[in-house]
């Protein structure tokens, strides 16, 4: 492929890095949807760009920080919440993305997030769960279904899946939802919400992975939308323990935490700094 | 509300000299994790640091106390952490990232006895080689061995200095016994500390390339929301920051990230020395050993053995030139630490077969006498 032919314009140019195109991402993924939803988002809402960073962990949906044109950091496996938790509590102006994978937000990195959320350290986390490591060659995740075939489960997955919104809203989150790449305008809405949301917000967005996933499990791209389409039903406010991913029963998509509460840079400087200092900052 | 540098004469350990020393130097951010010896230092700073507009936390283990650091370097603030040697093998990884995105942070290492959980609260410097090349890959880093509170206090300051300097992560290895150590620690007036900070980006935001390296190999860094929009990853990368998955960027890189190391040795390296210009034996030491090893060299003398004491200040890089050079001329090295060889063998390959080299060691928990360093300097030579 040839890079962008600069005089078709795309209307998220401004914010990608157009000489990094053409992007790893294989045909059929759906990675790239849920990252222009994100970009969509990040300017719909209003926010201040200049002060915005994506943070980014390691995997194919990893590589997200590489392509947008504000500043951004691909970290290490895993870490891309601690990384973005420094970024934010030493600059709170910042506004802070992370864009990362199922597997690096929730297997290698699980623990940080739930500490991300328990804290309530006011980051947008926004998670494309293929059901699989897509980067390796498709390898089991946290969040693969019981029985399904991957390279290191060749005959089904013999362990289920997290519910990754029940354990967002269980750890604290702020703002949890979750939607499919099919569902374009929903998702960059909720993304919209959930960088407005003072606190910390999950996305969950399911996406097809159909060169790694798709194929041990016949199930091309075309039949993921299918599924996207068919099985699942929008539900917003459903209990966060109704939320787990079956497509045989059907899958519930929606908004299903949207709170305020203190976010741990409120709490700290309530608690920590000296009150003199807080007012002298207030009148400045 | 106490100010940012403590001036004044005070009677501190070496964990809180180090914290002291940390603010002292500006550094505003703190990721921790409690860990026995180096916990007093998480412990001293999470109280000052928001009094002095800083932010302390406590993570939920050191990888992501080592992700936070490196997260808030990034965001422009002078960043720390402090933890011991289970700790510091957790934060190998993201020091590895620190290194290959030239992130400036400081790690400080109160060294207890291993391997595996060890003797938790007996001190020894059995991470040194960990310290060198813990971190996969090829690479540089400056390390630190501070031999009392108030030589931890200017060092610390120091290994800041250094990493906003070089754009890399400085290690502190310090053992249990300084962190745990009491002694007079003088602070001077703020106006009379040396700090600086890191080379900033200038000019056109549009054309800034975040890893053109300047004059001393060292790029000038675009911190976040600065407008820069700068992509900065562990993946091998171009000046531009962009991933370059070749064999010559590799090697660009490489050659980058370890020459703003090597290409400034003179102004890295530092060492001491006692009673070292007519010495015919020279221990060579650092840290708590470097303390019973001068008391070994005033006995030698006494009994008209001359020996004298070459101190590591810097132990990486380690000064093998000065080796070298000590090696053409006199009889032979005694190297004291708490460990079974590990700096000895730099002394050994430094010295270059000119002159024998010999270990005064310990696995650690205790330290090395001045009696021991003695019996073994006069068999040897
Ligand atoms: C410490 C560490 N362990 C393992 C890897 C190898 N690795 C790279 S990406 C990845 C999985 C990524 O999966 P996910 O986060 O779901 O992203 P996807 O590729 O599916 O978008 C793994 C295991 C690594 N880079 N670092
Ligand atoms: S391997 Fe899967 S997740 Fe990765 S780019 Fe290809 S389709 Fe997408
Ligand atoms: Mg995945």
């Amino acid at each position: 492929m040839t890079p962008t032919n600069k005089s078709i314009n795309h209307p998220l140019d401004d914010l990608l890095r157009t000489d990094r195109i053409p992007h790893i991402w294989c045909p059929g993924c759906g990675i790239g949807t849920a990252f222009a939803a994100c970009l969509t988002a990040m300017k719909a809402s209003g926010i201040d760009l200049e002060k915005t960073v994506m943070v980014s962990g390691i995997g194919c949906s990893g590589r997200g920080a590489g392509y947008v044109m504000l500043d951004s950091y691909h970290t290490t496996h895993g870490r891309a919440i601690p990384f973005a938790t420094g970024l934010k509590l030493a600059n709170p102006e910042l506004n802070v993305v992370v864009f990362s994978g199922d597997g690096d937000l929730f297997a290698i990195g699980g623990n940080h997030f739930i500490h991300g959320a328990r804290r309530n350290v006011d980051i947008t986390v926004v998670c494309v769960n293929n059901l699989n490591y897509g980067m390796t060659g498709g390898q089991v995740a946290a969040t693969t279904p019981l029985g399904a075939k991957t390279t290191t489960t060749p005959v089904g997955n013999p362990d289920g899946p997290f519910n990754l919104p029940l354990m967002a809203y269980a750890a604290g989150a702020s703002y949890v939802s979750r939607w499919t790449i099919l569902h374009t305008r929903d998702m960059t809405e909720s993304i919209k919400d959930a960088l407005l949301n003072r606190g910390f917000a999950f996305v969950e967005v399911l996406s097809p992975c159909p060169v790694n996933f798709g194929r041990r499990n016949k199930e091309k791209a075309l039949d993921s939308l299918r599924l996207y389409q068919e099985k699942t039903i929008i539900k917003n406010d459903a209990h966060p323990s109704e939320l787990d991913i079956d497509f045989e029963r059907g899958v519930t998509l929606g908004k299903f935490v949207d709170i305020e509460r203190p976010t741990c840079i409120d709490r700290y400087d309530a608690t920590c700094r000296p009150p003199e200092m807080l007012e002298e900052e207030k009148a400045a | 509300m106490k100010p940012a540098v403590l001036t004044g004469a005070h009677f501190m350990t070496g964990d809180v000299a180090c914290a002291e020393g940390a603010l002292a130097a500006g550094c505003r951010f703190f990721g921790g994790y409690p860990i026995t010896p180096a916990t007093e230092i998480a412990e001293h700073i999470s109280g000052r640091l928001p009094q002095v507009g800083g932010t302390f936390i406590q993570m939920e283990d050191e990888i992501a106390a080592m992700a936070s650091i490196v997260g808030a370097s990034c965001a422009g603030v002078k960043s720390m952490t402090a933890t011991s040697g289970p700790g510091l093998s957790l934060m190998l990884e993201n020091i590895g990232l620190a290194v290959c995105t030239e992130t400036p942070c400081v790690v400080v290492n109160v060294q207890r006895a291993g391997p595996s959980t060890g003797l938790p609260t007996l001190g020894a410097q059995g991470d040194m080689m960990q310290a060198r090349w813990g971190s996969h890959g090829h690479y540089e880093i400056i390390a630190l061995a501070p031999a009392s509170p108030q030589e931890i206090f200017y060092q610390t300051i120091e290994a800041f200095n250094l990493s906003e300097t070089y754009r890399v992560p400085v290690l502190i290895m310090t053992d249990e016994m300084i962190g745990h150590l009491s002694e007079r620690v003088v602070i001077p007036e703020a106006k009379a500390i040396h700090t600086v900070s890191r080379p900033k980006a200038r000019g056109r935001k549009d054309r800034f390339k975040p890893f053109a390296p300047g004059p001393n190999g060292v790029a000038p860094m675009a911190i976040a929301g600065e407008g820069y929009h700068i992509h900065v990853t562990g993946l091998t990368h171009d000046e531009r920051g962009y991933p370059d998955m070749t064999v010559e960027g590799q090697e660009v890189m490489m050659s980058r990230i370890v020459g703003k190391i090597r290409n400034n040795l003179k102004d890295i390296i530092r060492t001491d020395s006692y009673l070292l210009d007519d010495a015919e034996i020279v221990i060579v030491s650092y840290g708590v050993s470097s303390r019973t090893s001068l008391a070994a060299v005033d006995e030698a003398r006494a009994q008209g053995i001359k020996a004298g004491l070459f101190r590591l200040i810097t132990v990486w890089p380690f000064p093998e030139e000065e080796i070298r050079k000590l090696a053409a001329r006199v009889k032979g090295f005694v190297t004291v630490e708490l460990n079974l060889g590990q700096i000895h063998l730099e002394v050994e390959r430094s010295a270059g077969g000119l002159a024998p080299c010999v270990l005064v060691g310990h696995a650690g928990g205790t330290i090395i006498t001045p009696d021991r360093v003695l019996k073994t300097l006069k068999e040897a030579f």
